[in-house]
């Protein structure tokens, strides 16, 4: 008994000293006033608001703190919601930028032009490819879109429908939090449902060790992440083409399917401190940030 | 107080004993009495703001759960599909609900047993130095991270079970249950290690002596009598099970399916939240919909710890 009132009064203590020093921490993180600070390096002035496409959000936030850090007057607000939440907050004038992972329509250009009287302007930050993965002991090579999205639809189950062994198929996509388990959505399945027993990971390393691990398995990752343990698939536009294997390369040139530019809008020619986040997405040190971040750089 | 040594007459002695006594006793009474004051404050202030951060927590969740209600998705809650980000979106709860409960109820079958065992043996049966080794090292249990918990399942326990079960995938509602269990464990074991510790020993010499055998006498008198502490113990794993979240997120595999075996993946309420919270974009249905999983799974545990408190007061009221 003499242990667990001891235990008590140690828990009891850590508790309340934890509350308090939360509470302490929650009063002393308001945002810091530091108006007084003398802008020494006359770097650019002015706070965006850049809004959008979810696939784009953490490498714009990633670039906006790097850019913040190099111009200590500049503030740049990043946030989510979609492309098309983006798209429509161009339109309505309350963002700057609008983030989107997919090519504006026409009648949303049309709507840019009505509302502001400026065209929109398209500038691609980089370029995003997903490559399909499976067991090294898979026999199957290749596969085309179609029976990419059959798969992770659920409309077939077994690898003997497509060529390989009398195994099930262990559907692996990302979590729904990631813009590449949207663009798979989108791009590949067509916007249908994914089977509702596939397994979400939340990270591409995480699909990788269970592909490597997994005979019947099938995932996607970035980029970056295809290796040697794993077999990556060629695919197919359709039937009749040939099988395109996913690199740097074949991102670039279009040629291999499962990929897209990444874009970011403006109405009419960014002005000032836009201008200026623009420049610096498309300098080689905002292109470093879009290989780390795992996708493929425009230049 | 110091005797006076210079005395002759009894009389001063009393009267200076007197005054040394009111001057010092006042000058330290008083002290005293502030110190009093201030511990009174301090333990007050504590508790407070315990309570004031519960209710402001459990405010913000409500609040920010509420928002979806008006809104027609609110109507796929009961549905069973968990599709946050299509259009239209489908945030079935029920798949959640019933992966939390499964993973939950199969660590709890695995670790009561095993922890009101090994705590009935720590306290009636090992000899000092045993128990002595035995306890701090269960504790310790409790102390590894969450992380290396889940780390372990991923790479020992689910390539092991998929290999015993033939399955596609080792990523189970098991798998899972196996890995919250090792962390209930210590939780349950070390707090009725106390509670059976603490019936007094005559319980035990009375029914020896009433000629049972240990077993019996621990089976119908120890375990009955330190029940409502036991019953804590458990309501504390089962607590401590369905919260966990690093490790379901990273063993479960995470698909949103309604289980119908503890073989299949299962997406449990914590590692939904955990998951998608980050990316997911502010004041969005699917931001709403998060808390309404978050408000729910804060029901369940209130719930559970009422319980819990019931069950224990229950007991104490038996005795």
């Amino acid at each position: 008994m003499n242990s667990l009132k001891k235990f008590s009064k140690v828990v009891a203590l850590a508790a309340v000293v934890g509350l308090l020093g939360t509470v302490a921490v929650g009063c002393g993180s308001a945002p810091k006033q530091d108006g007084a600070k003398p802008a020494a390096d006359a770097g650019v002035k002015g706070s965006i608001q850049v809004k959008g496409s979810d696939t784009i959000v953490n490498l714009s936030q990633a670039m906006a703190e790097e850019f913040m850090k190099k111009n200590k007057d500049a503030s740049i607000a990043v946030t989510g919601g979609g492309s098309g939440t983006g798209i429509k907050a161009l339109i309505n004038g309350t963002t700057d930028l609008a983030n989107a992972s997919r090519e504006m329509k026409a009648e949303e250009k049309a709507q840019v032009k009505e509302k502001t009287q400026k065209d929109a302007k398209e500038i691609i930050i980089a370029n995003d490819g997903i490559g399909f993965i499976v067991n090294k002991d898979n026999p199957v090579k290749e596969l085309t879109m179609a029976q990419l999205a059959d798969i992770y639809t659920g409309k077939v189950s077994n690898w003997k429908e497509l060529g390989g062994n009398d195994e099930k198929i262990v559907v692996y996509a990302r979590e729904t939090s990631s813009g590449t388990h949207v663009f798979v959505k989108e791009h590949v399945m067509k916007d249908k449902e994914y089977r509702s027993d596939a397994l979400l990971q939340n990270s591409n390393a995480a699909i990788v060790k269970e592909v490597e691990g997994n005979k019947g398995a099938i995932g996607y990752v970035g980029l970056g992440y295809l290796k040697d343990s794993i077999k990556t698939l060629g695919v197919k536009k359709d039937a009749n083409a040939a099988a395109v294997m996913p690199s740097e390369a074949t991102v670039k040139d279009k040629s291999y399917p499962v990929a897209r530019p990444l874009f970011v809008y403006a109405a009419g020619e960014p002005q000032g401190a836009a201008k200026a986040f623009v420049d610096f997405m498309l300098s080689s040190e905002g292109q470093a940030i879009v290989k780390k971040m795992d996708f493929v750089p425009v230049k | 107080m110091s005797p006076n040594g210079e005395n002759t007459a009894i009389t001063n002695e009393i009267i200076m004993c007197k005054e040394s006594l009111s001057k010092s006793a006042s000058k330290k009474r008083r002290i005293w009495d502030i110190t009093e004051k201030m511990t009174e404050g301090l333990l007050f202030l504590s508790a407070f703001i315990g309570v004031v951060t519960i209710i402001l927590i459990f405010l913000f969740l409500f609040k920010e759960a509420i928002p979806l209600m008006a809104d027609p998705a609110a109507n796929t809650l009961t549905s069973k599909n968990w599709y946050p980000i299509s259009n239209p979106p489908v945030f079935g709860l029920l798949p959640l609900i019933a992966g939390s409960i499964i993973v939950t109820f199969g660590a709890i079958v695995i670790s009561v047993p095993l922890g009101v065992g090994a705590a009935i043996y720590l306290a009636m049966v090992a000899s000092p130095v045993v128990r002595e080794t035995l306890k701090p090292a269960i504790e310790v249990l409790a102390g590894i991270p969450s992380v290396v918990v889940g780390f372990f399942g991923l790479a020992v326990l689910a390539p092991l079970i998929k290999d015993i079960f033939n399955l596609p995938t080792g990523l189970t509602a098991l798998t899972g249950a196996i890995t919250l269990a090792l962390m209930a464990l210590p939780t349950i074991t070390s707090i009725s290690e106390d509670a059976i510790s603490s019936v007094p020993r005559r319980y035990m010499e009375a029914s020896l002596s009433l000629g049972a055998t240990r077993w019996q006498a621990i089976k119908t008198v120890i375990v009955p009598a330190a029940l409502s502490g036991i019953t804590a113990a458990i309501m504390l794993g089962i607590g401590r099970a369905i919260g966990e979240t690093m490790t379901v997120l990273m063993v479960t595999g995470n698909a949103g399916i309604i289980p119908d075996t503890f073989l299949v993946p299962v997406r449990t309420m914590t590692a939904t939240i955990a998951a998608e919270m980050g990316e997911v974009a502010r004041g969005s249905d699917h931001y709403y919909a998060l808390f309404v999983v978050g408000a729910v799974l804060f029901l369940m545990t209130f719930v559970i710890n009422l319980v819990a408190d019931i069950v224990s007061r229950r007991m104490k009221e038996v005795e």
